[in-house]
């Protein structure tokens, strides 16, 4: 008698690693998977080895809240997250696997005269732009989203909202296996369980790296790391504007479906979406104190929890689940750094902080052009390591600040 | 998280405001230095996994600073 239930195929292979790849890229995260798959689908490099410490998407991409959108306020900013957005619109076709990307809208309630200033300000930007940004009144956003309260009795009362319809989440495991797989199906080794101990450097040219599992030669190695860069780029004595925080999250039990929409409040430090299989998932801003413990303070959840509960009174009567912590890697001016580095053929992909998630296809695709070539893609080039000295700063923090 | 607060003593996190990385001493002639040093100086600091030097002040109580050391692993807190 046949299996009921036979095991469904594996999405990948589990290669042990060859001792020489023409690129290596340390960090099996969503960024590191894209920039694997667009490395084989755009440049035809496949000889090309994603090396993870623990397993494949085990990090910030099992920990963040799946946001995605493309209303930045600056110009750079706004064109690589759109060019994200755009990616993310096709990106079940071309990988041939349900990430469940829903473009539900993404909410954010205004309560002040200079939070309304500015989301206008924003608004208009990213219209210059070609992103599609609303602003809603009061009895918009309720019409939006009718579980929010816009009583005149709140705390911080709701005076609008911008809307970025195209806006959602999408599965965020999916979202990796759907790379990992094509990428292995290419020719990518994705290798698990390997840890980078040290890097094999020959004056100021990089021969690859050390693992726990033998050494391995490279001509080229791309740090996709996140919150643990600085601790990689510091074995190569590179040093990066970058510090490490934790970055809490939590989901309710399952509920049945009660909110239609992303909502996020940046003033009340809350931002909440329900998610395919029911429970809210919420999050709010990371702890202040530089750590690595993928744990955090307990007051963040409490604040945020009484924030969700004015914001939505229906919510009083769920029940937080589970709450982590990711560590995420923030640079000082809360945008990302993407490029090359002083180092020949090493190159960095970090700095993406709070909202790595959403620029997964784009971080990939740049980054990938940014490796086969040589030389960044236009899109990531103002995002240089230099611009920390040159002083061409993107200021992302009223776009990135609590909420993505 | 207890921060031992040297005036006060174990107080809960969330009475403190926290200043980041110890010891980062303000350039002496700032005229003077290149822009790769003032970079430097704006906005590169230590970012260990371990043992961390920092500053901390008791905003919710005496409103003094004060360092300590702090394992940013394990978060266990040992006086300076």
């Amino acid at each position: 008698m046949a299996e009921p239930h036979p095991h469904p195929d594996r999405l990948w292979r589990n290669p042990e690693p060859k001792r020489v790849y023409d690129v290596v890229i340390i960090g099996g995260g969503g960024h590191g998977l894209a920039t694997a798959y667009y490395l084989a689908k755009n440049h035809g490099i496949t000889n090309v080895a994603v090396l993870e410490r623990g397993w494949l998407a085990g990090g910030n991409m099992a920990r963040n809240t799946t946001v995605i959108r493309s209303n930045y306020l600056w110009d750079e900013s706004a064109a690589i997250y759109e060019y994200s957005l755009k990616l993310w619109e096709s990106l079940a076709q071309e990988l041939e696997y349900d990430i469940l990307f829903s473009q539900r809208g993404v909410l954010n309630l205004v309560h002040s005269i200079s939070d309304r200033r500015e989301s206008l300000r924003r608004i208009n930007a990213n219209s210059l732009n070609g992103i599609d940004a609303e602003w809603l009144t009061t009895d918009e956003v309720k019409a939006f989203c009718p579980i929010v309260n816009t009583s005149p009795d709140l705390r911080y009362p709701i005076i609008g909202g911008t809307l970025q319809r195209r806006g959602g989440i999408a599965k965020h495991d999916y979202v990796a296996w759907a790379f990992a797989r094509k990428a292995d199906e290419m020719g990518v080794d994705l290798i698990q369980n390997c840890e980078v101990t040290g890097f094999d450097l020959d004056g100021d040219q990089l021969r690859g790296v050390h693992t726990n599992r033998g050494s391995i030669a490279a001509d080229k190695v791309a740090l996709c790391a996140a919150g643990h860069s600085t601790v990689l780029a510091g074995m190569v004595g590179l040093d990066l504007p970058i510090q490490s925080y934790p970055l809490q999250a939590l989901v309710s039990d399952l509920l049945e479906p009660v909110l239609n929409c992303v909502v996020m409040s940046n003033a009340m430090h809350v931002y909440v979406s329900q998610a395919h299989k029911g429970e809210l998932v919420m999050g709010a801003g990371m702890d202040p104190y530089n750590s690595y413990a993928q744990r955090g303070s307990p007051s963040i959840i409490e604040y945020q929890l009484a924030a969700a509960c004015e914001l939505f009174p229906i919510f009083r009567r769920a029940h937080v689940l589970r709450t982590w912590a990711g560590i995420v890697d923030v640079s000082p001016d809360a945008s990302p750094i993407v490029g090359l580095t002083p180092i020949e053929n090493l190159f960095i992909n970090c700095g993406w902080g709070t909202g790595g998630f959403k620029a997964t296809p784009a971080a990939g695709w740049v980054y990938a052009h940014t490796i086969a070539n040589g030389t960044p893609h236009e899109l990531n080039a103002p995002f240089a390591l230099e611009r920390f000295t040159t002083g061409a700063l993107i200021n992302e923090h009223g776009a990135a600040a609590v909420a993505h | 998280m207890l921060i031992p607060c040297p005036w006060c003593g174990d107080r809960d996190d969330i009475e403190f405001a926290y200043g980041g990385s110890a010891q980062i001493a303000y350039p002496a002639d700032p005229t003077s230095v290149d822009d790769a040093t003032w970079a430097r100086f704006l906005f590169y600091r230590p970012n260990p996994k371990g043992k961390m030097a920092e500053r901390w002040v008791h905003t919710a109580g005496c409103r003094r600073w004060f360092n300590l050391v702090r394992d940013t692993v394990t978060h266990e807190i040992t006086p300076p």
